[in-house]
This record gives structure tokens, C-alpha cells and sequence, in this order.
């Protein structure tokens, strides 16, 4: 199978140029192009990366072009699903990008099989792998949100009200879906790093050992967490919020990405090339 | 031909000196519908009469003739001298007059461009003439397409999508804010027009409870009362800050009523959830130094000025996409006047029933054997005389004997009749 995601990346290309053409124009037409190009795209992208387990009989997730490719569907499934409920229409003009730029990062990793140290087979990873990259796919989508916010509030204080006061929902609205962004967000990634920790009991015999990702994962983990608990006590609402869940998803990518190139430890293997 | 003809004049013609004379009340109507029908020059009429308009539109076999009997009416119903709002008139024929139609029904001849009412009043003038029968089949079909073009416009451009009045413009910014303003508090200090009619649009959107301060507690009893509100003494404003969303200020204090410290108090005891202070007063009622806090937004009567500023220039641009839309209009509207005159219309019939006896006789003429050409010959002669028997009496008719008033009508229903209208692409049907 050689670059299979290609088939997918097409339809996320589309789908990014009618987001793109909906937040110029704003005519639905566009948006509902865009849409339905990254459905096409996400269930096209589902039946490739099942295509990859069935035929290797692990979780893809193994080298840094199938955990690319992972979180590009991570991504464009919880966006289409935060659509539904929240529907922020021009979110796409930001997601589906991100979406296309993480799968065509993915394409220039070679798709290499090499021999893992670690079992990919596990149930357990399964569920580990595809909830941290939903709780981290969600805090991608809260991100955009906190820029859209910002740039709403200032078009609102600044009283220019130019491109974005005209398409960009209410501040309420930004914020509300942020909010929902981050709480689900927190729900998997907290999932995600139990059922590590689970995995690492079973694996290698203990819980915690100090590998960066852990202690990056769990730095991320109480961001959110004091991010939520401000939230709610202090009500650190609309632009602290929006700020905040801007440098978390920072620490989110480095955890992701900047930890497995510039730091060692036992998830280094998943991101090699 | 029958000719299309308006006669008015509007706010860009004529001072409102003239125009109040002019005006034709609701109880004028029927009558002022009955004297244009006993106009002999005059087939179909059509009289529009809003506080920036007064037209008449109508159709005539001598558009000169037709245009001086509809000014003399005019003068004569009016009681004015002729002299006085003749250099304000404006006659239109033709296309013209259907292109200004047009505009006046999608708002692009409005004193402000966009404004929806213009639409229900030419609504109105349309359901007066069809019910005195003033109107017939051109004219009927000339207001179809105006409604039809007036919701292309309003669909297709952002003509109408931004407010350009104050209290609009700051309720279109709460929502810019809230999203909804539906159970949103709302404070009201001070009184003055644009302040209570921003405070009835936010009650029409189901805003929540309203507070009413004034220095003079009596006002705001009355105030409160009006809005089935809650009139509050000015001291004890700052308490009251905490429960509501919207403040809209209006004193005549000339020092700032509330101030960035007690806000930044306020907004700590309500966990950050957004204010939006709308200051109409001048001098202003609302320290602007608020709208740095976050979560607090400040308007003031120039900032909504500004926003409605931009909305206007937002909608003058708007108005090139819509005179497009309109001018598609004319030339449909054309292609069907033009179709609607005899020759074509035997023309068009004549290929519709050559083309039907063709086919069958083709058809039949599929189904036997061993048939010689000559044969076909004659059988193919024998559908072509048919039909031009068939044509023979009704192309008499349309060419014959029918008064001229009648004309447009019998056309109509001979098209109507056959079904010639629906393949030539004109789309009017569609409405």
C-alpha cells in the first residue's frame, strides 16, 4: 500500500479550499462544499488506516507517517463532530487546513516497517492511542477557537468591524464552544494517560518511569486541569480562556512532536522516520 | 403597442413641501383608483404613495396623452396647481419605467438604501389596484417580477443585512457579543428617545428583566412602568450591575456615572460574564477607560455612528450587485412583453402544432409496412394542412376585432392557453 492517505489528502485539500472560499465569500455553498469534501475525506481516511491494521495486524500508529496520519483523523473527525453540536462554520476555514498540513506532513515520512521493540497489538494501546489523540484533537480545536475569539474580541473593542466582526459568531458562542472543546479534550486526555499508565503497568512492569512523554503528558494534564479549575472558580472566561487554551494546545504539540525529536524516552519509536 | 408608463415623483425630486401635498392618504385610495380608471388614455393603473414617493404607474396606447391626463388627475384630486410639482416630475416609459419599478421595490430608490418597508407599501398599492380591477394582465405581471426581484436582491446581496440606525446598531453589537439576547438584564439610565427604543428592541427580542435608574426617582417609576420593569434609585446602581448584561446610558450628568474601578469591582463578583455598557449620553455617561477591562465592551454615540457609517457605505456597495440583478429583470420582463404581441405569438403556436402533427405522423407512419414515398408524402401534406385549419380562426381572433385594452389580455391567455411560455427559457414562471 504506498501512500494510500494521498486518496484522503485530496479530499481535505478540497475541503480546505471551500472553507477558505466560505470565509471570503460567505456564501454557503462553499460551506457546505467543505463539508461534505472532509466527510468524504474522514471516512476515506477511516477505511485506509483500517486497511493498515488489518494487513499489518497492529494499531497504525508505529512510525511518525501513521501517527501523523492518526492525528490528521483524529482531528477531522472531532471537528466534524464539534460542527454538529456548536457549529462555528468558519472553524473549518482553520481546521481543515491543519487537518491537510498534518496529512500531507505525513506523506513525506516514508511508511517504513521497523521491527518494534513494543507489542502494537494490545487493546489497551488501542484505546490509549485513540483517546490521546482525541483529547489532543480537541485542544487543537479549542486553540483555533481562543484565535477566533481574540480576533473577534478585538474587532469588538477596537470598533473596526471588518472582516472577521461580519463573519465570526458571537464572542458567547466562541467561548461556549471553546469551553466544550477544552472539557472534552480533558475527559480523553485523562482517559488516555490512565489507560498509559495501565499499559505501562502491563508492559514494563511499572506505572511511572519518567520517560519525558509522561511528565510532558502530565504537564499538559494540569494545565488543562488548572485552566478548568480557574474556570469555574474565578471565571476565567472569554480572553484569558482564549489565551490559555492557545499556549496549552503550544505545550499539547510539543508534547506531541517536540518531545519524541528532541527529548529520548520509549515513545521515541513511534515517531521515527 | 400597449406602453408602460410612471409618473411621480420621489425624495430626490421634490422637497417634502411638495410631496406632503401630493400625498394620497389610505382613504384616498379607492377613490383616487376609481378616477384613474375612467381616464380614457388609460388601460391599467397603479397608484404608490409613501412619505418619500408618490407614483403612478400605469399602461397607455399614447404615452404622451396618457401622462398628461395622469397629471391632470393628479393636480385635479390634489386641489394644486399643475405649475408647482411639474418640475419635480419624472415620466418614464418602456424599460425605464419598468427598471424604476424594479428599484423602488428592492429598496435601491429608498432615501435610505435597503430599508425594508418600501416592499410591504408597493405590496399594499398592488392588492389595492387588483381589488378595484385598476390593475390587468401587464401590470400584474410588471409586480410579480418586482416581488420577485425586490427577494432575489434581498437573498442574493447584503443590502439589508446591516443596521443603520443607532439603536439597531447596538443591538446588532449585543448580539455580536451574546449571541442571543433572549433573558439578557438590561439597565436603562437616564431617558431620552434612542436609549427607550433601544430598551423596546431588546424587550421585542425577549431580553430579560429591566432595571429603570433615574436621578429623579418618579421618572423612573414611569420609565419602569412603561417597559413592566423595575425602577431603581440612582444610589443603588452599582448593586444592580451584578445582575445585569446590557447597560444603555442617557443622563444629562456631565461627569462619568460609572466608572472603571467599580466596574472592575462589578466584574470580579460576576465571575467575568460579559457587560456591555451602550452610552448615548453627551457628555458621556461611561468612563471609556471600561472597555479596556476584559469582558466589559464600550460603546459610545460616536462609536455607533461610526459602525452605522460603515453599514451604509457596506450597502451602497451591496446596491452595484442588485442594480445586475435588476437589470436581468428588465430584459426578462422585455422578452416577454415583446413575445406578447400577435405576430409572435401565431408564430410561436404555429411551430408548437406543426412540430406535435410532424411527430405523429412520423409515429404513425413508424408502425406501417411497405408504406411508398408518395404515400408519406401525403400524409405528412394532410398533418400540415390540419394545422393550418386548426390556426385559421384563432389567428383571425388575435389579429381581428379585439379592442386594444384587451389585447395584452387575450395574448396572455392564448399563451397560457398552449403552454407557449414555458420553453423559452424566461424562467417567469418560476415565481
Amino acid at each position: 500500500m504506498d501512500n494510500l492517505i494521498l486518496i484522503p489528502g485530496v479530499f481535505y485539500l478540497a475541503s480546505t479550499a471551500g472553507y477558505i472560499g466560505y470565509l471570503f465569500r460567505n456564501r454557503s455553498g462553499f460551506h457546505r462544499a467543505g463539508h461534505l469534501l472532509l466527510w468524504t475525506g474522514f471516512v476515506l481516511h477511516s477505511l485506509v488506516l483500517a486497511a493498515i491494521a488489518v494487513k499489518t495486524a497492529r494499531v497504525p500508529a508505529a512510525n511518525l507517517h501513521e501517527t501523523l496520519s492518526v492525528a490528521g483523523w483524529a482531528l477531522a473527525g472531532v471537528f466534524l463532530f464539534f460542527q454538529r453540536r456548536f457549529d462555528v462554520k468558519v472553524l473549518g476555514a482553520y481546521a481543515a487546513p491543519l487537518v491537510t498540513v498534518v496529512v500531507i506532513a505525513a506523506l513525506h515520512f516514508p511508511q517504513s516497517q521497523v521491527p518494534l521493540k513494543t507489542a502494537m497489538t494490545s487493546l489497551w494501546l488501542l484505546v490509549h492511542i485513540a483517546t490521546v489523540f482525541i483529547g489532543d484533537a480537541a485542544f487543537a480545536l479549542a486553540a483555533g477557537l481562543g484565535l477566533l475569539y481574540l480576533a473577534q474580541e478585538r474587532a469588538i473593542k477596537g470598533k473596526r468591524h471588518g472582516f472577521f466582526f461580519k463573519r465570526l459568531p458571537s464572542l458567547e458562542q466562541l467561548d461556549n464552544a471553546g469551553y466544550g472543546c477544552i472539557v472534552t479534550g480533558f475527559a480523553f486526555l485523562t482517559f488516555g494517560l490512565i489507560t498509559g499508565f495501565v499499559y505501562a503497568q502491563w508492559i514494563w512492569g511499572r506505572f511511572w518511569s519518567w520517560d519525558p512523554k509522561e511528565v510532558w503528558s502530565s504537564i499538559t494534564w494540569l494545565l488543562y486541569a488548572a485552566l478548568l479549575h480557574q474556570r469555574l472558580a474565578m471565571g476565567w472566561r472569554g480572553r484569558r480562556s482564549a489565551m490559555m487554551a492557545m499556549i496549552g494546545f503550544a505545550v499539547v504539540l510539543f508534547t506531541f512532536l517536540g518531545v519524541n525529536i528532541l527529548l529520548k524516552g520509549h515513545h521515541g519509536e513511534f515517531t521515527r522516520w | 403597442m400597449t406602453a408602460i408608463g410612471l409618473l411621480g415623483l420621489n425624495h430626490k425630486t421634490a422637497p417634502v413641501a411638495i410631496r406632503e401635498c401630493l400625498a394620497f392618504s389610505a382613504d384616498d385610495g379607492p377613490e383616487a383608483l376609481k378616477t384613474l380608471k375612467t381616464l380614457p388614455a388609460i388601460n391599467e393603473a397603479l397608484l404608490l404613495s409613501t412619505c418619500n414617493r408618490v407614483e403612478v404607474l400605469f399602461t397607455t396606447e399614447d404615452p404622451d396623452q396618457g401622462a398628461s391626463q395622469i397629471e391632470a388627475f393628479i393636480a385635479r384630486f390634489k386641489h394644486q396647481d399643475p405649475a408647482v410639482f411639474r418640475p419635480a416630475l419624472y415620466r418614464l416609459f418602456g424599460d425605464d419605467a419598468v427598471r424604476h419599478v424594479f428599484r423602488v421595490g428592492a429598496s435601491l430608490d429608498s432615501m435610505m438604501v435597503g430599508e425594508p418597508q418600501i416592499l410591504g407599501q408597493i405590496k399594499e398599492a398592488f392588492r389595492q389596484a387588483t381589488g378595484h380591477k385598476t390593475s390587468g394582465v401587464i401590470l400584474n405581471r410588471l409586480m410579480h417580477r418586482a416581488f420577485f426581484v425586490a427577494k432575489r436582491v434581498r437573498s442574493e446581496t447584503g443590502i439589508g443585512d446591516h443596521a443603520v440606525s443607532i439603536s439597531f446598531a447596538a443591538i446588532e453589537l449585543g448580539r455580536k457579543i451574546f449571541g442571543t439576547l433572549e433573558g439578557k438584564a438590561v439597565l436603562l439610565i437616564g431617558a431620552g428617545e434612542m436609549a427607550e427604543l433601544a430598551v423596546e428592541h431588546l424587550i421585542r427580542l425577549r431580553a430579560g428583566q429591566i432595571f429603570v435608574a433615574n436621578r429623579t426617582f418618579e421618572r423612573a417609576v414611569a420609565l419602569a412602568r412603561r417597559f413592566n420593569g423595575q425602577a431603581l434609585h440612582f444610589e443603588e446602581l452599582i448593586d444592580h450591575l451584578k445582575a445585569v448584561d446590557i447597560i444603555i446610558s442617557s443622563t444629562g450628568a456631565p461627569d462619568f456615572v460609572l466608572r472603571r474601578d467599580q466596574i472592575k469591582d462589578v466584574l470580579k463578583q460576576r465571575k467575568n460574564r460579559p457587560l456591555f455598557f451602550i452610552d448615548i449620553a453627551v457628555p458621556r455617561d461611561i468612563d471609556p477607560a471600561i472597555n479596556r477591562l476584559d469582558n466589559a465592551y464600550v460603546y459610545d454615540i460616536d462609536d455607533l455612528k461610526g459602525v452605522i457609517e460603515e453599514n451604509i457605505a457596506d450597502r451602497h456597495k451591496e446596491a452595484v450587485k442588485a442594480e445586475r440583478i435588476v437589470d436581468e429583470a428588465v430584459v426578462h420582463f422585455r422578452n416577454w412583453r415583446q413575445s406578447l404581441d400577435v405576430v409572435p405569438t401565431i408564430v410561436a403556436l404555429q411551430k408548437k402544432l406543426t412540430d406535435m402533427a410532424e411527430a405523429e405522423v412520423k409515429k404513425t407512419l413508424s408502425g406501417l409496412n411497405h408504406v411508398n414515398p408518395e404515400d408519406a408524402e401525403a400524409l405528412h401534406r394532410m398533418g400540415r394542412a390540419l394545422v393550418k385549419k386548426f390556426l385559421h380562426d384563432p389567428a383571425m381572433f388575435l389579429k381581428g376585432q379585439i379592442s386594444h385594452g384587451d389585447k395584452a389580455f387575450h395574448l396572455d391567455l392564448a399563451r397560457r392557453m398552449f403552454n407557449l411560455d414555458t420553453d423559452t427559457g424566461n424562467g417567469d414562471r418560476s415565481e
